[in-house]
């Protein structure tokens, strides 16, 4: 069970890389629901004696539905409603953001293991994975041009702060985590509204075009 | 207290459901009076607190959102007249939108839960990105494109903060609990480290809703492109609610022995922005956007408030009710400016006082409040933080920011000047647009509030400004 | 032990052009065609040396010494490398270093030889190869180095011997990111699709093959082993690495054949399912591969 976890984890964190490099969005957004599959997996990994095994199977539940299965769907109608360009060119390139996102995940491999954890021992890897997924999110969402791609980025972040709430599944009121969930959804939601306004008002995603406000 | 939260909630489903168009700004005045009547009974009989409750009714609250209902009240007013005349749009989003804004920020003002507080937050996000577009052409598109995805990010980081906090309390001895009166008690025996990691996420988070510098770029495209109406709400309202949840967390930092580190981080902060408005405000063409950075400085003059300590944080939360009031006068003057003349850049607009014998004058008084000119109500708030500053012995801090404030005056007064004097008669005329009593009048009531407020305080008002600021180890 | 070594020698010597012969019956296979034999590759390599050769008068010594050293170079590396779980030939504590840099000498003459045509088309091949090479050379030795620190061992033979088996049960995850990092390296060393496609000619997008078109006869002939011979280091090094090895000697044997064999099988899958990617975006994948290993040094390191 353990090198399953691990397993898991891994490919959480290689899915950070593969999005910060890839140039098709398609394959990406396909990472990200992947991405929430396996998050989805992870309460379950986790699951040991003392925690509520109902309200873990929800969590499990509602993240595999919106995760990765409801908002990767939404992505891709989106872009086939956009008719998005595929390719895309960010502003910080494929490489110099792939190897910005390899120092994010190194120090936080590195010194998380110095962090104290107040609420007892966790899985070695879950606040690695989590600070990296945040940061991946967080270049992902500033380096990239078109909506979509910081949506993603979005969706990545949040996946990040996610991982991190199941350091407190034992602790924290079911609301929070249902918080996640719903704030996500209702996040793209929104936001593929305004992406669909954005189309129709210059029949392109791109954000370099949303620049008429500046000083 | 819950019905406070929940009326304006179903008075939104109401203008949801409701088919008639013209009608339904009167579902929102009714909001603000049920919300102003709800908000002046709990002050007059105050609800025991009790233990372990989620909703609390604490000086906090009892400031901002006096505050929010005074200026939710006047921008209800004002609807009535801007929604009659923009009988072209649709205003089912709009009404709807402002009452769950006017729900979510009452949650945020009276939760002492901070998973509560961030559901709160997000909701007043979702709420008003629509609202932003109400005009919608490309550029109120891209405005609330962007608000949304850095009101977003900041929404994230506020969460990851808000679950630092709950691990910081998960240890042995720790509350494992996010009720503020909890984290409070429990002090000392948090995380240091988690908790120090948690105001910086948190600060960040929600700071990205104050509009503090670094993380203030929606706000001159939300303010610029957004009604006068939002504009005045999002910078009267929501942004003193975001700094409520900041000092809450403040609160809780001071607790557990890492106040030190919170008042250095707010100061940077603070001082940033009013740096940053001051560049900015000089040479600013769009007086709607000159608005913003303004609202950004003032957060930025809340933040060093708090930092202070002392008098100075009592002055703040004065400053919380100053600004929010001024900041309604010169939202609803401005759109109405910006109404008559179809532009809202200085290049066309000459001569707003003449051509509107009300909006003009009040936008030019609503400047002087603004930039601390007595007699008005900023002057003393921020005096008191000045003198906050220099009785501390930060001479630095107090020149920086008399410094700034000196730029902003002056960088201010040249566009609001270059707008309300000279000849209208070349400038760009929209028929149908004077100045009227349901459009004009709201703005002039809370000028009048806010001249009040300077000419006399009254000491109950005095009293819960200390009595706020005692939370965070300041007072009078 | 010492008889599994020299199999080990001659099966260095022998094998490595029926990995190419294994490559091309899968990418036929894949295209629905039957193929040529898999022992084509030795077939062309005897005709190739039965043949003459051309050099032109603008070349010196160095373009004759290019095949050269460049097959003496793969081959030294080849003795350095344990095979099969067994130690290699020559083995002492650093020696991954040298097995680095010997496929870096090899790659060092070939690259001089097409300097030394004098033409632009060659120099235009060696400066894409010795790019992408700089490229795959950090991610080749960080993936060396996760194995140095997973198995506690400065040696190739070491790294690769019965310390490696503990190593998968307590450090997996690094292990597996590492061998992910050392195929990607093993397609871009050896120029194999998506990095760059052996069977090209066309001048835009060769990389490897441009460097080498000047050669022919027995020149020709060495290079082509020589290439083939890299492959089956790789897919030695790849094999042991992921298979681990039996229970007993024979046993080792037949998996270590086995892991080669499928080595070349999915090389050919890779090339057969994959589209060469635009040169632009071949760094892209060598830096994946460097973060991925750094990212495996990284777990194994905390």
């Amino acid at each position: 069970m353990t090198s399953l976890t691990d397993l898991v984890f891994i490919l959480v964190v290689v899915i950070d890389f593969f999005l910060l490099a890839s140039s098709r969005l398609g394959a990406a957004i396909r990472a990200v629901a992947t991405q929430g599959a396996l998050l989805a997996a992870l309460p379950l990994l986790l699951l040991e004696g003392g925690h509520q095994v109902g309200h873990v199977l929800l969590l499990a539940a509602g993240a595999l539905a919106i995760k990765g299965a409801l908002i990767p769907w939404l992505m891709f109608r989106a872009i086939r409603e956009a008719s998005i360009r595929r390719e895309m060119e960010p502003i910080v390139g494929f490489v110099p953001s792939m190897v910005l996102g390899g120092i994010g995940v190194a120090l936080a491999f590195a010194f998380s293991s110095r962090l104290p954890l107040p609420g007892g021992e966790a899985h070695p890897y879950l606040v690695p994975t989590a600070l990296s997924t945040v940061w991946s999110g967080m270049l992902l969402v500033v380096s990239r041009r078109k909506a979509v791609n910081q949506v993603l980025g979005f969706l990545v972040l949040e996946n990040g702060v996610y991982v991190f709430g199941l350091l407190l599944t034992g602790i924290m009121p079911v609301m929070v985590e249902a918080g996640v969930l719903l704030d996500l959804f209702a996040a793209v939601f929104v936001m593929g509204i305004v992406m669909f306004h954005i189309n129709r008002e210059f029949a392109s995603l791109d954000t370099e075009k949303l620049s008429a406000l500046k000083d | 207290m819950v019905l406070l939260i929940a009326a304006p909630l179903a008075l939104a489903l109401v203008a949801f459901a409701m088919p008639s168009a013209r009608r339904r700004p009167l579902v929102l005045l009714a909001g603000a009076l049920v919300h102003a009547a709800g908000v002046l009974a709990l002050l007059a009989a105050p609800p025991p607190a009790r233990e372990g409750a989620w909703l609390a009714f604490d000086p906090l609250a009892r400031v901002t959102l006096l505050t929010a209902t005074a200026l939710f009240l006047a921008s209800a007013v004002y609807a009535q007249g801007y929604l009659a005349r923009r009988a072209d749009r649709d205003n089912r989003v709009f009404v709807g939108g402002l009452l769950v804004l006017l729900s979510a920020m009452t949650t945020v003002a009276l939760s002492h839960h901070l998973g509560l507080t961030w559901v709160a937050m997000e909701a007043s996000t979702l709420s008003t990105a629509p609202l932003i577009y109400f005009n919608q052409n490309a550029r109120s598109l891209e405005a609330a494109w962007k608000y949304l995805l850095i009101g977003s990010l900041g929404i994230a980081l506020a969460l990851l903060g808000t679950f630092f906090l709950a691990l910081a309390g998960a240890g042995p001895g720790g509350p494992k609990s996010l009720l503020v009166e909890d984290l409070l008690a429990a002090g000392g025996a948090l995380s240091r480290p988690w908790v120090r990691a948690a105001f910086v996420f948190l600060l960040v988070g929600y700071g990205t809703k104050m509009g503090l510098a670094p993380l203030h770029s929606w706000k001159p495209d939300a303010y610029g492109e957004a009604p006068g109406i939002l504009g005045a709400l999002l910078a009267g309202g929501l942004t003193n609610f975001a700094f409520v949840s900041v000092v809450r967390v403040f609160q809780v930092t001071i607790a557990a022995g890492e106040g030190a580190f919170a008042r250095d981080a707010l100061m940077a902060l603070g001082l940033l922005s009013i740096g940053l408005a001051a560049v900015f405000v000089v040479g600013q063409r769009d007086f709607k956007r000159m608005l913003a950075y303004s609202s950004v400085e003032h957060m930025g003059i809340l933040a060093i408030g708090v930092s202070l300590g002392g008098a100075a944080t009592a002055g703040a939360f004065f400053h919380t009710m100053n600004n929010g009031l001024t900041k309604g006068v010169l939202f609803l003057s401005a759109g109405n400016i910006h109404r008559a003349f179809g532009s809202k850049s200085t290049d066309e607009v000459h001569g707003a006082g003449r051509r509107l014998p009300l909006s003009g004058p009040l936008f030019l008084a609503g400047f002087l409040a603004i930039t601390g000119s007595p007699p008005f109500g900023p002057f003393f708030s921020e005096f008191a933080i000045v003198n906050g500053a220099f009785g501390a012995g930060r001479y630095w801090v107090g020149g920086l920011f008399l410094a700034f404030l000196a730029v902003i005056f002056v960088g201010m007064a040249a566009t609001v000047l270059d707008v309300v004097q000279g000849d209208p008669s070349d400038a760009p005329r929209v028929p149908g647009t004077g100045d009227s009593w349901l459009t004009a009048g709201p703005p002039l009531a809370l000028m009048l509030v806010v001249l009040a407020l300077g000419v006399f305080l009254p000491a109950g008002l005095k009293d819960l400004f200390g009595a706020a600021a005692a939370l965070v180890g300041g007072g009078w | 032990m010492v008889l599994r070594t020299a199999l080990h020698v001659v099966a260095l010597l022998v094998l490595p052009p029926l990995l190419l012969g294994v490559i091309n019956r899968v990418k036929s296979i894949f295209g629905g065609r039957r193929g040529p034999p898999l022992l084509q590759p030795y077939l062309d390599l005897a005709k190739l040396l039965r043949k003459g050769a051309v050099y032109s008068r603008t070349t010196t010594w160095v373009f004759r010494a290019g095949p050269v050293i460049g097959l003496a170079a793969t081959a030294s590396a080849g003795l350095l490398l344990s095979m099969g779980g067994a130690p290699a030939p020559i083995a002492f504590a650093g020696d991954f270093v040298l097995f680095a840099y010997l496929l870096g000498l090899g790659r060092f003459f070939t690259a001089l030889a097409a300097l030394d045509t004098g033409s632009s088309f060659e120099g235009m091949g060696a400066a894409r190869e010795v790019t992408f090479a700089s490229l795959a050379e950090p991610a080749l030795f960080l993936c060396l180095l996760v194995l140095a620190r997973a198995t506690g061992s400065l040696s190739l033979s070491g790294m690769l011997g019965p310390d490696l088996d503990a190593a998968w049960s307590s450090a997996a995850p690094g292990l597996l990111l590492a061998a992910i990092g050392l195929f990607v390296v093993a397609l871009a060393e050896c120029s194999r699709i998506p990095v760059d496609d052996p069977n090209t000619h066309l001048e835009l997008t060769m990389i490897h093959e441009v460097m080498v078109l000047d050669h022919g006869g027995p020149d020709l002939a060495l290079i082509l082993y020589g290439a083939a011979m890299k492959l089956f280091l790789f897919g030695a090094l790849l094999s042991r690495l992921v298979l681990g090895h039996g229970a007993g000697a024979l046993a080792s044997e037949a998996l270590f054949l086995l892991g080669v064999l499928a080595f070349a099988v999915a090389v050919g899958v890779v090339e057969s399912v994959m589209a060469r990617l635009r040169i632009v975006r071949v760094p892209q994948l060598l830096v994946g591969a460097s973060v991925l290993s750094a990212f495996a040094l990284v777990l194994l390191l905390r």
